[in-house]
């Protein structure tokens, strides 16, 4: 049975999607540990979980289709869904909701328009977005920080046996400060709320700061290893962050700088992990600067202007509708030509 | 007057072969949008059966007088009359349902299913073929839009006939799943009615597919060419 090799355009030639996979899951790990450490280790009971079901349904998927299931099942792809849908949504869920979110990413996001290599959407942010639609309230109650629960604990609440309202009312950092922001009316500044309130840290969310920055760390390894090109997650990076900076040059009191957007929600999972799918994202290397820039801007101003949490899975779903556009005016030239394609 | 294969040929095309939400596509603006119940779904499907059935009989019988250049705003003309004619039925009788099924009564008329039936079907034929078109077209939909209503409504909410009170006074809509089912909010949503659209259409060419490998030479016989008109 052979093993299927790389779309030509990336930059590692002669690996399978196996180990691309393998190393995406590796560069995933920092990330983990600091979440355990600083979240809690109810994550990787929804790693599990979220695994199992992406398993699952790509094998029962893989069934109808009438595939082979072991070249499919171990290429990993599905395993790299179900992460990033567990790691993106709140970690003490309740377990059928990563269970529902994943199924869909793999059966509708994936498989419905073809399987590996021919889904048009992010499977793992159309999940996110189709939970986040169904069940808002629960997929913005995070725990709170200082919540001091064991892991039996963590697993009862994600099983659904034990009760949820009182423990769970917390909210991500960006979420607390539109929220305070929107309460005060005007009367309380962004330094000060930076400075008072316990859910932010030293630069961005208490906790999330350093879970952010192990994505970076991650993210950069697939950087050097080759394995994604820095044009995506610079155009988000820097989408993001220049309107970030522009709306806090014009008035500091109202927005939160630059680097508090960067290390907050799901700024650099996304700029490394989700505008870097080869699948779903654009081909060209400008394309691919441009697909990151739309989507750091959009990612702005939903997070910023819109009602949801955050706006990463929206943008990058709607960037996903524009990338046979963005590739096909992106190009590059032929070689032996000067300028014109 | 009308023949048994005739009989069964109408029937066929209209509940199944040339069914009008899953292989015309037609009328997909009040499949999307009043289909979030099995009891609406329903109710404006025999909305608009009534009116295909009594439009396609005044058009099949007009059919020698209407003037070929000016058919269309002609035909538009009866199929507004009728449907005013049920629009006000409706606000008499089921008042409540009336209110919820809203725009998409008056919508009838720019219906793509009733015009495409005046125009492809009861232009060109004899009142009574006319009329068992009409409401076979209409049974095709009404069909459609129940199972899709009642998919929806059963996934997005856990209930089943909701709102049946709004019809048949002091009958209650049926739980079918636990109180606490959080409800998945996404296949009321425009979203999931096409999601669930895409997977009836799959779900029929499928079983087209196995129908044919079964007999291999029954195939599209029987088949006339399909109407062409504008989805909306």
């Amino acid at each position: 049975m052979s093993d299927f090799s790389t779309p030509p355009y990336l930059l590692q030639q002669g690996t399978s999607v196996r180990r691309v996979m393998v190393q995406v899951l590796l560069a995933l790990l920092p990330g983990i540990a600091a979440y355990v450490w600083l979240i809690g280790p109810g994550i990787v009971v929804q790693l599990g979980l979220a695994t199992l079901a992406a398993l699952a349904g790509e094998a029962l998927v893989l069934g109808l289709r009438r595939k082979p299931l072991a070249l499919f099942l171990s290429d990993g792809s599905a395993i790299v869904t179900a992460w990033l849908i567990a790691l993106s949504f709140p970690p003490l869920a309740p377990w059928w909701l990563i269970v529902v979110g994943t199924l869909f990413a793999v059966i509708v996001g994936k498989h419905l328009y073809g399987g590996l290599g021919q889904n048009p959407f992010n499977p793992a942010m159309l999940a996110f977005a189709a939970c986040i639609v169904s069940f808002p309230a629960l997929m913005s109650q995070w725990p709170t920080l200082g919540l001091q629960l064991g892991f039996a604990e963590q697993l009862k609440m994600i099983a659904g046996l034990a009760p949820r309202v009182d423990v769970m009312s917390g909210a991500t950092p960006l979420d607390a400060l539109k929220t305070a922001l929107k309460l005060s009316n005007g009367s309380v500044d962004v330094p000060t709320l930076l400075a008072t309130q316990d859910v932010f840290g030293n630069f961005a969310g208490r906790g999330w700061e350093w879970v952010a920055s192990a994505y970076l760390l991650g993210g950069l390894w697939l950087w050097q290893r080759k394995l994604i090109s820095w044009h995506a997650p610079f155009g988000f990076i820097a989408g993001l962050s220049s309107l970030a900076l522009l709306l806090w040059g014009w008035n500091p009191q109202q927005f939160a700088n630059p680097v508090f957007h960067l290390f907050s929600g799901g700024a650099l999972l996304g700029a490394f992990f989700i505008v870097t799918d080869p699948v779903s994202g654009c081909t060209t290397p400008k394309g691919k600067l441009i697909f990151g820039l739309l989507a750091g801007l959009l990612a702005y101003i939903i997070r910023v202007f819109g009602g949801f949490p955050d706006g990463i899975a929206f943008a990058v779903l709607l960037l996903n509708l524009c990338v046979p556009l963005i590739d096909m005016y992106s190009q590059p030239p032929i070689f032996g030509l000067k300028d014109e394609p | 007057m009308i023949d048994r294969e005739q009989f069964r040929q109408i029937l066929d095309n209209g509940v199944w072969h040339q069914n009008a939400s899953l292989i015309q596509l037609l009328g997909l603006c009040p499949l999307l949008a009043v289909t979030t119940t099995l009891v609406n779904g329903v109710m404006l499907s025999l909305a608009t059966i009534i009116v295909m059935a009594v439009a396609n009989v005044a058009v099949a019988s007009l059919r020698n007088l209407i003037p070929h250049e000016i058919r269309i705003p002609v035909f538009i003309l009866v199929v507004a009359a009728l449907v005013t004619v049920v629009d006000l039925i409706f606000n008499a009788y089921f008042h409540e349902l009336y209110l919820v099924l809203g725009i998409f009564i008056p919508l009838i008329v720019t219906n793509c299913i009733v015009l495409a039936r005046v125009e492809a079907f009861a232009n060109k034929n004899p009142p009574l073929q006319s009329l068992l078109d009409g409401v076979f077209m209409g049974i095709g939909l009404l069909w459609t839009l129940a199972l899709l209503g009642g998919l929806r409504e059963l996934i997005g909410g856990g209930t089943l006939f909701a709102g049946i009170d709004m019809v048949f006074p002091g009958v209650h809509g049926l739980q079918l799943l636990p109180a606490d089912y959080p409800g998945f909010l996404l296949a009321v949503l425009p979203p999931g009615a096409f999601i669930l659209l895409g997977l009836l259409i799959a779900w029929k060419n499928w079983a087209e597919a196995r129908a044919a490998a079964r007999k291999p030479d029954a195939g599209s016989d029987h088949r006339s060419p399909l109407p062409v008109a504008d989805g909306v």
